[in-house]
């Protein structure tokens, strides 16, 4: 039921993104957020297709299996170009259907702002699909560390984030399972009138808070147990190390960043 | 009702990455009235194959036919409801399936989705919190004050009130205490024998499979390995032994005893009171 879903899922493999830093992928990303809204003329958007179909490629994920977890929210992708199309009056009218007109601006900035909000979910999927969480959150507690000067709780914002990611696997399983143990119990999930579907949640939600709750406890036991006491004096396990490839990696960003700003209009 | 599963395949997440065969040519009957145990090693595919029997999961190749209805791979399925009524499933851990207010409510949960009224559901809601052994006191109730075994009393009442023709048990014992544990396998015992209830027992207790199933089926794999009476399951324990599966307490008291004193009993016990009487009789004849 919850099988095709790809966020926040770790595909295992050796590629070259599979084996960048951590915190190299998060500056990447962070850096291609802002970057992508230099974009503004068909050369800028093709040049940042290019990049992020390149990273695709380079993940060795198959299309296919991308395709499929990205559906739901391509449907997203296309409400947004739909709302665009009909609703930005500028420029010159290129179809006019009466009721329905279409102006040259409205399809240009549908397709450039969808594309843009496509290769942003398309990146920052990548991330999650090529590093595991606890990378992540290794990472960003790494990249964040400045922060503790200012009394930022920068490990425990680590440790919830690590926890949360951790749960969320475990969490997808309870959900499939109690929505079995349910729809055993004559509950529809998916047909029947809108209303009832709407309260089918009900069985579905209140053991999920249950079980969450109580989990959330006896994890808290369990790490006090084994002598838990925050980030102070604390070693890693795992040592983060910074490649050439990393930092390769960082400046063909940067390279196809000034391409952009040359590109603009 | 009769169930028969015809070269049933099924692969969890097929066409992803994940994708994972979890059973495979598995052709299982179950004839009204059968108590059938599934045993097998974790990961062996029991449980894929209990959710098969009431349709919650379709197979990817293969037919599963469930009364007179027919479910055939790759074809949408609609109005599965009538299935699920008459396929009870008790899943593990059925305790964290409850929600409602009170145990009451929860009870009756199931048979108002299947349209039967307020009033009957109530009524079976009364019945069935005593055959699983708890007081009416407890009805009104909420279900999250109760014990953990209480609970799993509720939830198993819950499944008993759809009245189901066919009961399909997910290890319903397990974390149990051994008194309640019996208690609950002798109400399960009692049921299929008064309604001829057909009973199909997922189990890693060797003991339970022995004692109450006159079918036993030995997965391994995702396969179908073995299907026999208890006797005949078990009268090959060392092939069992091998697969990493355990055998019944007298049945491994036998294989003991038979090596420590160079004998061989007639046939393989299963109770107590066989093993005592081969026991005594080798005794005798030795004392002689």
């Amino acid at each position: 039921m919850m099988e095709k879903m790809i966020f926040g899922r770790y595909v295992p493999a050796e590629s070259v993104i599979h084996r960048m830093d951590p915190r190299s992928k998060l500056l990447i990303v962070f850096l291609f957020v802002c970057v992508v809204f230099i974009a503004n003329n068909f050369w800028t958007y093709t040049l940042l297709a290019i990049y992020t179909f390149g990273m695709v490629g380079f993940s060795t994920i198959s299309p296919r299996f991308l395709y499929a977890g990205l559906k739901p929210v391509l449907w997203l992708v296309i409400f947004t170009l739909i709302l665009h199309v009909f609703f930005t009056k500028e420029g010159e009218l290129i179809l006019d259907l009466g009721l329905i007109k279409i102006y040259e601006e409205g399809l240009r900035q549908g397709i450039f702002i969808s594309l843009r909000f496509f290769l942003l979910i398309l990146m920052t999927s990548l991330l999650t699909l090529t590093t595991t969480p606890i990378e992540i959150t290794d990472g960003l507690e790494n990249l964040l560390n400045p922060l503790k000067k200012i009394k930022f709780p920068v490990h425990e914002l680590a440790l919830m984030m690590s926890i949360s990611l951790r749960f969320i696997p475990t969490l997808m399983q309870e959900t499939d399972k109690i929505m079995k143990a349910q729809i055993a119990r004559g509950v529809e999930f998916s047909s029947g009138p809108i209303k009832e579907r709407v309260q089918a949640v009900v069985p579905l939600l209140i053991p999920l808070f249950i079980s969450s709750f109580k989990r959330a406890e006896e994890l808290a036991i369990a790490m006090e147990a084994r002598g838990y006491r925050g980030g102070e004096g604390r070693t890693k396990y795992r040592q983060l190390s910074w490649t050439s490839r990393d930092t390769v990696m960082i400046i063909v960003l940067a390279l196809m960043s000034v391409l952009l700003f040359l590109l603009r209009d | 009702m009769d169930i028969l599963l015809k070269d049933v395949e099924y692969r969890y997440q097929a066409n992803t990455p994940f994708e994972r065969l979890a059973i495979t040519d598995v052709t299982i009957d179950i004839p009204a009235g059968t108590y059938m145990a599934l045993i097998g090693h974790t990961g062996s595919g029991k449980s894929t194959v209990l959710q098969h029997l009431n349709a919650l999961l379709k197979p990817t190749s293969g037919t599963v036919k469930i009364g007179d209805r027919e479910i055939i791979a790759n074809r949408k399925e609609k109005n599965l409801k009538s299935i699920r009524q008459k396929v009870g499933i008790v899943f593990q851990f059925p305790e964290h399936q409850l929600f409602e207010e009170t145990v009451e409510k929860d009870i009756c949960f199931g048979p108002m989705n299947f349209g039967v009224s307020e009033a009957v559901s109530k009524e079976r809601a009364k019945a069935c919190i005593q055959q699983v052994g708890l007081t009416e006191d407890i009805l009104q109730k909420s279900p999250f004050e109760l014990s953990g075994g209480q609970m799993r009393r509720v939830a198993i009442a819950g499944v008993l009130a759809m009245e189901p023709s066919v009961l399909v048990l997910d290890e319903p014992t397990a974390g149990l205490d051994p008194r309640g544990r019996k208690e609950i396998m002798d109400m399960f015992y009692n049921l299929h024998k008064e309604r001829n209830l057909s009973t199909v027992l997922v189990t890693h207790s060797m003991e339970d499979a022995s004692q109450y199933a006159d079918q036993i089926l030995v997965m391994h794999r995702g396969q179908v390995l073995k299907r026999g009476t208890a006797e005949e399951i078990f009268s090959e324990p060392k092939d069992l032994i091998e697969l990493g599966l355990d055998v019944p307490e007298v049945v491994r008291f036998q294989l003991k005893f038979e090596n420590t004193f160079q004998t061989k009993f007639k046939k393989i016990c299963l109770t107590t009171e066989q093993i005592t009487d081969e026991v005594a009789a080798f005794l005798k004849g030795r004392d002689s």
